[in-house]
C-alpha cells in the first residue's frame, strides 16, 4: 500500500559506452526497508544513484518490499519491465529471485546476502567483519573500563562473525576487555535497541557498539557521555562527540562494475564476498575523540587487511574456554565463516540457541 | 544500588508512552468504543511531535501538536464509527494501517534529522540528593504529566458526575439516551481523548524516548497499550501497574543479558509479554468483577432510533 515505484531518468554523462549509444539499459532494485531508514536500504539506493551517475542507464526501484510471496511479485514485474540487471537487497529475497530467474533467463540477476546461484544469478555481500577488526582495535585502545557493548539484533553467523571479530582485535590491543552482548531480537525497534544501550552503559560499558539498524543506541551513547560507533552509514548526525568512526556499506563500485559487464557481455554468475580492499566496505571519518595514536594503529590494521598481510580471523584464536581452536599461522576459511556458531574468548555470556 | 536506580530510571522511559496510550483507549473503551487504531494514532503523534520540535524548536508546541495529531486521526475514526456506523474493529485496523502510511510519508524529510530530547526536570538540591532526587526530581515534563493524568482520569472517571455518564453510555447507551445524554456526543469526545493521548505516547517515542524520527518507530507498543486495557479489566490503577511492570521487565531482561545469565534470550525477550499477561489475568480473575468493570456496550453501535 504504501509502496512507491518511482523511475528517475539518468543523465547521460558517461561517454564511454560507445557501443550501447541508443540503447538505455534499464536497472531495477528491491529494497527492504524504506529508502530513508538510514541504514540498510538507504545506502544500496546510494549506489543506484552512483550507478546512474557513472553509466547511461535508467533506474527503477521499489523500497519497502516485504519478504515473501510480495517480493515475487514486484520482482516478475520489474523483469516484465525490461530492466536488463535486478538486484534484490536482502537476504528473504533469495527464493523469489530464483523463483523469477528461471522464468525470465536472459535478464541478469544480482542477489545479496544469499547463497542460491544459477546461471542468470549472481550473489554478493560485504565482508563487514574487516570493519569490525578496526572497530574492535579503536574500542580496545579507547574503554578505560574494559568493557564493550555490543547491541546484537539476531543469532546468525553474519551477527556472531562481527562480535568475534570486534572482540579479537580489541584483545590483541588490551587482553583485558571484555565484550558484553545484549539481543535485543528485532533488526529494528530504536526504543529497544536504546534501552539494551543504556543497559550496557549501566553495567559498565563506555564503548557501545551495534548491529541493530537505527541510530539509537549511539544517541543514546552521546547523551551517556560514553563513545560508540555507526551502523551501516555515517551516523556522525545524531552523535557528533560519540561516534568514533563508523562501518558504511558502499555498493556503488559493485553496481557500477556489474552493470557494465551486463552490458558488455562479460556478465557472469558469481559469488561476490568483497571487503574493505574493493571498498565495498568503507570507513567513516575519525571522530574528534580518537586520538593520533589510535587512528595510526587503526590505520593500520586496515591497510593490513587490505594487502592481505592480516586476517581479522588468523590464529591464534581461542574459544571462550580458554582453548586454542585456530592454531598460529591458519585462518578460519570463508566456508566456515559463513556458518560460524561460536564466541571467542572476551565474549560475555552463551549465545542463545 | 547505582545499577538497579539506573534501571529504574530506564523503565520510567518504557512505561511512560504505554501508560498515556493506555489511559486514553481505557477512556475509548469506557465510553463503550473499541479503537484499534491507538498504534497508528501514536505513530502520528510521534511524527508531528518530531516535525513540531524541529520546526519550532519548542517541546511544548511539540506536544500539543501530538495531541492535535492523535485527537485528528482519532476524529476520522470517530466520523467512520459514529456518524456513518461503520464497524469498529475494521475501522481501528484501517487507522493503524493508515497512520504507519501516513507518518512515513510526512516524515520523509524528518529522516536524519537529530534532535536533543526534551528537558529534564532539575530543581537545586532536591534534583541532587541521590536516589530519590535521581528517580522522582529529574524526569522530563512528560513522566511527570503521564502520572498526573492517572490520577486525574481516575477522579474523573469514579468522583465527578461527567465520569459517571461516560460510563454510563460505554454500559448501556439505550438507557443513557432515554435519560437524555447525547450518546455520540459524548463517545466522540472519548475518541478524541484517547486520539489525543495516544498522539503524546507516540510524542514520548520520537522526543524522548529516542529522540529521532524512523518509520514505524512505535514497533508494535500501541498493541502492547491496548492489551493492557484489556488485561487491566478496565481499571486505571491496574493500567498503571501494568505498564510499569511491562516497562519494567523488558528493561530488567536487558540487564539480566547483560549480566551474562544464561537463560535463552528469546524467552528474556517474551518474559515481559507473559509476566504482564500473567499477573494482571491472576489480580482480576473475579469474573464478576470483569464484568462490572468492562463497558456491557463495548463495540456495539449505537442508533438513537432503537
Amino acid at each position: 500500500m504504501f509502496k512507491k515505484i518511482l523511475t528517475s531518468v539518468a543523465i547521460a554523462t558517461c561517454l564511454s559506452a560507445v557501443g550501447i549509444a541508443n540503447a538505455e539499459t534499464k536497472v531495477g532494485f528491491v529494497y527492504v526497508g524504506p529508502i530513508g531508514d538510514h541504514g540498510w536500504s538507504y545506502q544500496h539506493d546510494q549506489g543506484r544513484l552512483a550507478l546512474e551517475k557513472e553509466l547511461d542507464v535508467k533506474t527503477t526501484y521499489v523500497e519497502s518490499v516485504p519478504e515473501g510471496a510480495d517480493a515475487e511479485r514486484v520482482i516478475r514485474q520489474l523483469a516484465a519491465d525490461g530492466n536488463e540487471v535486478i538486484f534484490t537487497t536482502s537476504f528473504g529475497y533469495m527464493n523469489p529471485t530464483i523463483k523469477v530467474a528461471k522464468k525470465f533467463p536472459k535478464i541478469k540477476f544480482e542477489h545479496a546476502t544469499g547463497y542460491k546461484r544459477a546461471d542468470n544469478v549472481g550473489t554478493y555481500s560485504g565482508r563487514f567483519y574487516e570493519g569490525r577488526a578496526i572497530l574492535g582495535t579503536i574500542a580496545g585502545k579507547m574503554t578505560k573500563s574494559n568493557i564493550i557493548g555490543y547491541v546484537a539484533s539476531f543469532p546468525i553467523p553474519e551477527v556472531i562473525r562481527g562480535i568475534d571479530a570486534m572482540t579479537i582485535a580489541a584483545r590483541k590491543v588490551n587482553p583485558d576487555v571484555t565484550v558484553k552482548v545484549v539481543w535485543v531480537n528485532s533488526w529494528f525497534d530504536p526504543g529497544k535497541e536504546g534501552d539494551a544501550a543504556k543497559a550496557l552503559i549501566d553495567q559498565g560499558a563506555d564503548i557501545i557498539t551495534q548491529h541493530t539498524d537505527s541510530p539509537a543506541p549511539l544517541q543514546v551513547a552521546e547523551k551517556r557521555g560514553v563513545y560508540g560507533f555507526g551502523q551501516a552509514s555515517d551516523m556522525k548526525a545524531f552523535a557528533p562527540k560519540a561516534q568514533l568512526t563508523a562501518i558504511i556499506d558502499d555498493w556503488a563500485p559493485y553496481y557500477v562494475q556489474r552493470v557494465k559487464a551486463a552490458i558488455d557481455g562479460s556478465w557472469k554468475s558469481d559469488d561476490t564476498w568483497d571487503g574493505l580492499k574493493a571498498g565495498m566496505v568503507v570507513m567513516a571519518p575519525y571522530g574528534d575523540a580518537v586520538p593520533e595514536d589510535v587512528r595510526e594503529m587503526a590505520d593500520k590494521v586496515k591497510a593490513s587487511i587490505i594487502d592481505g598481510s592480516f586476517h581479522p580471523f588468523q590464529g591464534p584464536i581461542k574459544n571462550q574456554k580458554g582453548e586454542i581452536v585456530v592454531k598460529e599461522g591458519e585462518t578460519i576459511s570463508d566456508g566456515d565463516l559463513s556458518k560460524l556458531d561460536w564466541y571467542v574468548e572476551g565474549v560475555d555470556g552463551t549465545i542463545p540457541k | 544500588m547505582e545499577i538497579l536506580v539506573a534501571a529504574i530510571l530506564t523503565i520510567i522511559t518504557a512505561a511512560t508512552p504505554l501508560l498515556f496510550a493506555a489511559l486514553g483507549e481505557l477512556v475509548t473503551e469506557k465510553s463503550g468504543v473499541l479503537n484499534l487504531g491507538v498504534e497508528g494514532m501514536m505513530v502520528m503523534g510521534a511524527i508531528v511531535g518530531f516535525a513540531a520540535v524541529h520546526y519550532s524548536g519548542s517541546a511544548t508546541v511539540a506536544i500539543f501538536a501530538s495531541m492535535l495529531a492523535g485527537a485528528s486521526m482519532a476524529a476520522i475514526f470517530g466520523v467512520l464509527v459514529l456518524v456513518f456506523h461503520a464497524s469498529q474493529v475494521p475501522t481501528g485496523l484501517a487507522l493503524t494501517i493508515f497512520g504507519i502510511g501516513l507518518s512515513a510519508l510526512v516524515g520523509q524529510s524528518m529522516i536524519g534529522v537529530a534532535y536533543d530530547g526534551i528537558p529534564q526536570l532539575h530543581i537545586p538540591v532536591i534534583s541532587d540528593i541521590p536516589v530519590i532526587g535521581e528517580i522522582f526530581f529529574s524526569q522530563d515534563g512528560l513522566v511527570y504529566l503521564s502520572i498526573f493524568m492517572v490520577f486525574a482520569v481516575m477522579w474523573f472517571m469514579n468522583k465527578t458526575r461527567a465520569g459517571l455518564i461516560l460510563r454510563a453510555v460505554g454500559d448501556s447507551h439505550d438507557a443513557a439516551h432515554a435519560m437524555g445524554y447525547s450518546v455520540l456526543k459524548i463517545r466522540f469526545l472519548a475518541v478524541l481523548f484517547g486520539g489525543a493521548m495516544a498522539g503524546v505516547g507516540g510524542a514520548y517515542l520520537s522526543l524522548a524516548y529516542s529522540p529521532l524520527w524512523v518509520e514505524q518507530m512505535t514497533a508494535g507498543r500501541g498493541w502492547i497499550a491496548l492489551a493492557l486495557v484489556v488485561f487491566a479489566s478496565w481499571k486505571v490503577r491496574r493500567v498503571l501497574l501494568g505498564a510499569y511492570l511491562f516497562g519494567g521487565i523488558s528493561i530488567l531482561q536487558l540487564h539480566a543479558q547483560a549480566l551474562g545469565i544464561a537463560v535463552p534470550s528469546q524467552v528474556m525477550s517474551m518474559l515481559p509479554y507473559l509476566a504482564t499477561i500473567l499477573v494482571l489475568v491472576i489480580i482480576s480473575r473475579d469474573r464478576s468483577k470483569i464484568k462490572l468493570n468492562a463497558p456491557a456496550s463495548l463495540g456495539k453501535p449505537f442508533h438513537a432510533s432503537r
